[in-house]
């Protein structure tokens, strides 16, 4: 895309530094643990040893005994209020505190509230709690079995653990295909369980000012306006009206799809600043945050694939059972229970499939929320894409030249996929190709074969992913009703300066920086003249807030309609000023001109002025906008990634070697922002690839639950990420742009995964599981016969 | 009990409870919230600060600790209203995001850097293994580190 604007105003395109870095780069910033109010409270948990047991008594009275604990509070008193239970964002339910029963190991049982975090503390280890074990349920596929225990008893007519049935596509037609194939491949997949773990956990200050009537809550949340309804839908019974709400999300230290639930702490501690007046803190610590907030993935796959015997895929057919813990609290479109994992066609053209989830109630916490991913779209595509690579193997077919047969041709856009969704654009053969032609893909095969006739053990991984993201249309996209819509409010001040304001909320991806470029794109105000503003809801527009890669596809694209919206007004204005009609006047950015006589012209500094100072007869003055963008599709951003390994014959250990990842996000708003979110999404896939998993024992106690246990990747694991681009802009999109944050989280798994079953797949290996850990490695090589 | 030390330059007195972790008496005690937590466990190092020039993680290392100690915690790096080389190199090459490990970043960096002036990017990824980022991948940051290296050896 060419650039529009100078570097001074720096429109799209250009890479300037971020708005946000000099406050951070002092410690300046303001997180929610940095807010401190007069007479502040503090809240802490106490929380279930146990995975599944009835709760017979809860002794409070040695911790109220503690200096400074001002009081205990239980599943009974939020009983008293109708607040012991609340609402998902899937229309199930979740205990705020048990009553009767705990589900889940580290399920909150009490909250102590004290005036300082070590008292907090003391009463959180001082609260007695008598527990009778019940019978454990932990693996999916028992807890379907006839005679397995019914978890949510509290739900009357419930006689099993399946929480929900759902299917897409044609069945009939793609079994048909499958009889009709010449190859067919079937391989069961898990994708683990893993959790975000945003260096920053999750946390609160509650305020209830009895004098104001309102309630202002700092917290750690993508979504503040959902949340805002959300609080006042659960308490508006006793008082919490939605005028009387006001949520501020303050800078967060990464979100990644964990700070979109609604967690019981932050109600607690609502829930107790109400009670007393005063302002609580909650901030969990690490691992109540890896053991308790809400999970991601946790799929179990069967999938096949068919083929002609020329190597033409034709069919895909899918079962899975998705582990959404006692409750069902993902954060899908309501539309959608697995999210939009029917866009498992992927990058290829499929004459059919068809998509069976079943969602099922284990003994552990609730979730199947996102990991940098737009609702399950990781799982869709780490499924097609270790499917496309086990039948190129099995075919013996180069796994490139395989997919570059099969791919969605460019001509073929706008594309109608075997499950029903319309690809925006795509040239997925041109990334394909830049990513070879950068990795030296020939070179690679023969260095391959070489090292093979050696014993080495090398692996080749392609991936070439397709996502989905930019939720959503309002036609099919909702969140508890509420349409999936984003929302920028601009107003240009009279000396030219502006303030806009959107429904998003920025968790590092540096949304102060990008949308200022937008607007400066739109309306030729320097970027640095503008300020951007999000997370409090007393002042920014509605919007469902920054999760599924949607901030730049929908508010970015509200920007830039509201950005013209300003612009017509200002021609108007212009067209007084230079005594010309408006349809005479030509616009580049920052300046209006009359046609033939670009000499007349008016900036849209002096026009912002003339605003306030100087409008014409009959128009209202000021010069602002609102827009609520309703996407007409989603974006469709697509890349190549290639990863190379060497695995360890003594250890089994994987190396990433290199690791060459080509993105095609449409046009780019800033270069520099860009390539950040792609680094940081290919750590995120590189993490479940090789080291995170949560895992349960058979009695539900968590494996994983701190960072003694979770590996999250350091500098030394991780290795050099190569990066470049196609640009194949959105034709749907104002500024052509599709999203970006989550693409690399999506496709680098299967690319590492691939590499690994290509440098075993001569030892008769067809698919190892993620995280693909030594461990693991190792015992393969064993049974192989191959360890040194 | 009383802890007497010097923070950034100046010296504080605070009558704490023996078991104030340092950081909890950075943030809480003195609002030096440039510090932060991110998990209790000395992983993350998010909370990372120098004591005697040394990093320390200070989540795991009590306040009385620091008895008579000097510490520099990120909002000691600009002197004179001139950011630190590494604070400027983080911003040109782009080494944040969310800016929660930035500070603990920062702080390893500075005592790194004096260490071991001429670094190998190896040298880099090795220093800062202790401490997390869960937004950059790395490589911004190892590049920042690479910058501030070569900006403080040009000025020696």
């Amino acid at each position: 895309m060419a650039l529009r604007t100078s570097p001074e105003v720096g429109g799209m395109g250009h890479s300037i530094k971020r708005k946000e870095d000099p406050r951070f780069i002092r410690g300046k910033g303001t997180y929610v643990d940095d807010v401190v109010l007069p007479g502040m409270l503090y809240l802490d948990i106490v929380r279930s040893p146990f995975a599944h047991a009835k709760i017979k008594k809860i002794d409070i009275s040695k911790a109220t005994a503690i200096p400074g604990v001002l009081a205990v509070i239980t599943g009974k008193d939020l009983e008293k209020y109708n607040l012991h239970w609340m609402p998902t964002l899937m229309s199930d339910t979740q205990m705020v505190l048990p009553v009767e029963k705990v589900m889940y190991q580290a399920q909150e049982v009490a909250a102590v509230l004290a005036t300082t975090r070590y008292a907090a503390a003391d009463g959180v280890a001082a609260v007695e709690v008598e527990y009778e074990p019940l019978p454990v349920v932990v693996d999916p596929k028992k807890a379907l079995e006839p005679g397995a225990p019914v978890l949510r008893t509290d739900k009357k007519d419930k006689k099993d653990n399946r929480i929900w049935h759902w299917e897409w596509g044609n069945k009939a037609e793609t079994d048909r295909v499958f009889t009709e194939a010449d190859v067919t491949v079937k391989e069961d997949i898990y994708i683990p369980r893993i959790h975000v773990a945003s260096i920053e956990t999750c946390g609160c200050v509650a305020h209830w000012d009895k004098v104001q009537d309102k309630l202002t809550v700092w917290m750690t949340t993508q979504a503040p306006h959902a949340i805002r309804t959300v609080f006042a839908l659960v308490a508006g019974h006793v008082g919490l009206e939605e005028h009387k709400i006001r949520i501020i999300s303050p800078d967060i230290g990464g979100g990644f799809g964990g700070k979109v639930p609604v967690y019981p702490g932050y109600v607690i501690a609502v829930a107790a600043s109400v009670l007393t007046g005063a302002p609580v803190k909650w901030i969990e610590d690490r691992m109540e945050n890896l053991q308790a907030d809400s999970f991601a993935r946790d799929y179990h796959i069967t999938a096949e694939l068919a083929a002609k015997k020329d190597g033409t895929l034709t069919a895909l057919r899918i079962k899975t059972l998705a582990d959404h813990g006692y409750t069902d609290a993902a954060a899908n479109p309501s539309k959608f229970p697995a999210g939009l994992f029917h866009v498992c066609t992927g990058s290829y053209d499929l004459k059919a499939a068809h998509v069976e989830v079943d969602g099922v109630y284990t003994n552990k916490p609730p979730g199947g929320i996102a990991y940098r991913c737009s609702f399950r779209v990781t799982e869709a595509v780490h499924t097609i894409e270790r499917m496309v690579d086990i039948m190129a193997h099995q075919l013996g077919m180069d796994a490139a030249e395989f997919r570059m047969k099969n791919f969605i041709k460019p001509e073929q856009f706008p594309y109608k996929s075997a499950l029903g969704w319309e690809y925006d654009s795509g040239n997925y053969a041109g990334a394909l190709r830049k990513a070879m032609d950068t990795i030296g893909y020939a070179d690679l095969l023969r260095e391959q074969a070489e090292k093979r006739k050696r014993g080495e053990l090398m692996g080749i991984g392609i991936s070439s992913f397709t996502e989905i993201v930019g939720a959503g249309p309002s036609k099919h996209f909702d969140i508890l009703g509420l349409k999936m819509f984003d929302s920028c409010e601009i107003r240009i001040h009279p000396t030219g300066k502006a303030i806009a304001r959107f429904g998003t909320k920025s968790q590092g991806q540096g949304h102060e920086t990008t949308y200022a470029q937008i607007l400066a794109e739109e309306l030729g105000i320097p970027a640095k003249d503008i300020k951007v503003e999000e997370g409090d809801t007393d002042t920014a527009p509605y919007g469902l807030g920054t999760y599924a890669s949607r901030s730049t596809p929908v508010a970015g694209a509200a920007a830039a309609i509201a950005s013209r919206k300003i612009q017509d007004k200002a021609r108007k204005i212009a067209a007084h000023l230079l005594e010309a009609a408006p349809e005479d006047l030509v616009w580049e950015p920052g300046k209006f001109s009359v046609k033939g006589a670009p000499n007349r012209s008016k900036t849209i500094q002096e026009i912002a002025f003339a605003a306030y100072t100087n409008h014409p007869q009959g128009m209202e003055a000021g010069l602002e906008a609102v827009s609520y963008y309703d996407p007409p599709n989603l974006t469709y951003p697509f890349g190549s990634y290639i990863c190379v390994v060497d695995i360890d014959k003594g250890t089994g250990e994987v190396k990433v070697r290199r690791f060459v990842a080509i993105d095609d996000c449409g046009n780019i708003i800033n270069p520099m922002i860009v390539q950040g979110q792609v680094h940081g999404g290919l750590s995120m896939g590189l993490a479940p690839a090789l080291f995170e998993e949560i895992s349960y024992d058979e009695i539900g106690n968590v494996q994983g639950g701190s960072f003694i246990d979770y590996l999250v990747p350091t500098a030394v694991e991780t290795p050099k990420w190569e990066t470049g681009h196609t640009v194949t802009p959105s034709p749907h999109h104002p500024l052509g742009a599709k999203g970006v944050g989550e693409s690399a989280t999506v496709g680098a798994p299967a690319a590492i995964a691939n590499a690994v079953v290509d440098a075993l797949w001569h030892l008769g290996v067809r698919h190892v599981d993620i995280p693909i850990t030594p461990p693991k490695v190792w015992r393969l090589l064993r049974d192989k016969g191959v360890t040194e | 009990m009383l802890v007497k030390v010097a923070i950034n330059g100046e010296k504080h007195e605070a009558e704490v409870e023996p078991r104030l972790l340092l950081v909890h008496m950075l943030r809480e005690n003195l609002r030096l919230t440039g510090t932060h937590i991110g998990c209790d466990t000395s992983h993350c190092g998010a909370c990372t600060v120098l004591l005697d020039g040394r990093p320390v993680k200070s989540c795991t290392m009590f306040a009385v600790q620091a008895h008579g100690r000097e510490i520099t915690t990120v909002e000691g790096l600009e002197q004179d209203g001139k950011l630190h080389p590494l604070q400027d190199s983080f911003i040109a090459e782009h080494g944040l995001q969310c800016g929660y490990c930035t500070p603990g970043m920062l702080m390893t960096s500075v005592a790194f850097l004096k260490k071991n002036p001429r670094p190998s990017e190896d040298d880099i990824r090795r220093a800062i293994s202790g401490n997390l980022c869960r937004c950059t991948g790395y490589v911004n940051i190892v590049k920042a580190i690479q910058h501030a290296a070569a900006t403080l050896q040009g000025g020696a």
